[in-house]
């Protein structure tokens, strides 16, 4: 299966997930740059963390609308996997394709750290390698990170959570939020389940050397959907 | 022409940095401040005809670009 890494001015951690996708799971992998209007016949696509156009104005604000955005919103539409990371996630947010937005985290402070999270779904092309309930660690590095929605909106969304912070033993506690986000939410779909934003970073907990292999399931994951759809 | 624009959390959304701003300033011994709201400014000097067109087409760059109305309410002053 074929994947495509979009690559933003401003993007870091774009070879990470092509060192994962290519190096560790083996697939095709190419680099699509923001300016192209064109996903080469991927069948995924994944939106890297970084800071994309200096995280100007507001986080994903602006990466939005480069050129690739459109095939990606119409990639997304037809159902097309998509998965953002970190920045990745804030770009889907402002381009519309996931509900919400990010505030600066509660503690203003830029928080790097691995964290643990609940897997709260497993029926999702992202989640199918987790077992439900299962806490897993993956770290995050982001200084906007509190998800936010309006009340009306998060009663809506309540079965598109995928990821919640929590600790150790799965409770969902305050000290295990570290941005502060609304119901401890780090990753959630939209509604038809083929597009996945999440604060935190599989693709750097997909070997054992960096401290954790949990993330590598998410993408093992988008093979075992990919493979079989 | 010139356009400003200022845009603001939506009142009741957690201002984390406002809330910091207020602490700062009581620690300083300002006593008087209820409530602190941070937010931006942007100003655009624009070429444009009219000051009522002026301000549609600014309100329409804040509700695509300049602001995220899921978190920010906006306000914009035409200025000849």
């Amino acid at each position: 299966m074929k994947f495509g890494i979009i690559v933003f001015p401003g993007s870091n951690c774009d070879q990470d997930c092509v060192h994962v996708l290519k190096d560790v799971l083996g697939q095709p992998t190419v680099a699509l740059w923001h300016q192209d209007t064109s996903l080469k016949g991927c069948d995924a696509i994944v939106l890297p963390g970084g800071f994309s156009y200096g995280d100007y104005l507001r986080t994903g604000a602006v990466a939005r609308f480069s050129p690739i955005m459109g095939a990606v919103t119409s990639f997304a539409r037809d159902g097309g996997l998509v998965i953002g990371i970190c920045n990745g996630f804030q770009i889907l947010l402002e381009a519309g394709l996931l509900p919400g937005a990010m505030l600066r985290n509660i503690g203003l402070q830029f928080i790097c750290k691995f964290v643990t999270l609940r897997v709260e779904r497993t029926e999702t092309p992202f989640t199918n390698r987790f077992s439900p309930g299962q806490v897993v660690r993956m770290p995050i590095a982001h200084n906007e990170g509190r998800y936010t929605v309006d009340p009306k909106t998060l009663r809506e969304i309540g079965g598109q959570v995928v990821f919640r912070y929590c600790d150790a033993g799965g409770q969902l506690v305050d000290s295990a939020n570290p941005n502060g986000s609304t119901d401890c939410i780090a990753g959630l779909t939209n509604r038809a389940g083929n597009v996945l934003g999440l604060m935190p970073h599989p693709e750097r907990a997909s070997e054992p050397e960096l401290g954790s292999s949990d993330g590598r399931l998410v993408f093992e994951s988008m093979l075992e959907a990919l493979v079989h759809a | 022409m010139k356009a400003k624009v200022y845009i603001t959390l939506k009142p009741g959304l957690l201002d984390a940095q406002g809330k910091t701003i207020k602490s700062a300033l009581e620690t300083l011994g300002f006593k008087g401040v209820a409530d602190v709201r941070m937010g931006k400014f942007v100003e655009l000097t624009l070429n444009h005809g009219s000051a009522s067109g002026a301000k549609r087409d600014v309100e329409r760059m804040c509700k695509k670009l300049l602001a995220n109305p899921v978190i920010e309410t906006y306000r914009v002053d035409v200025q000849k």
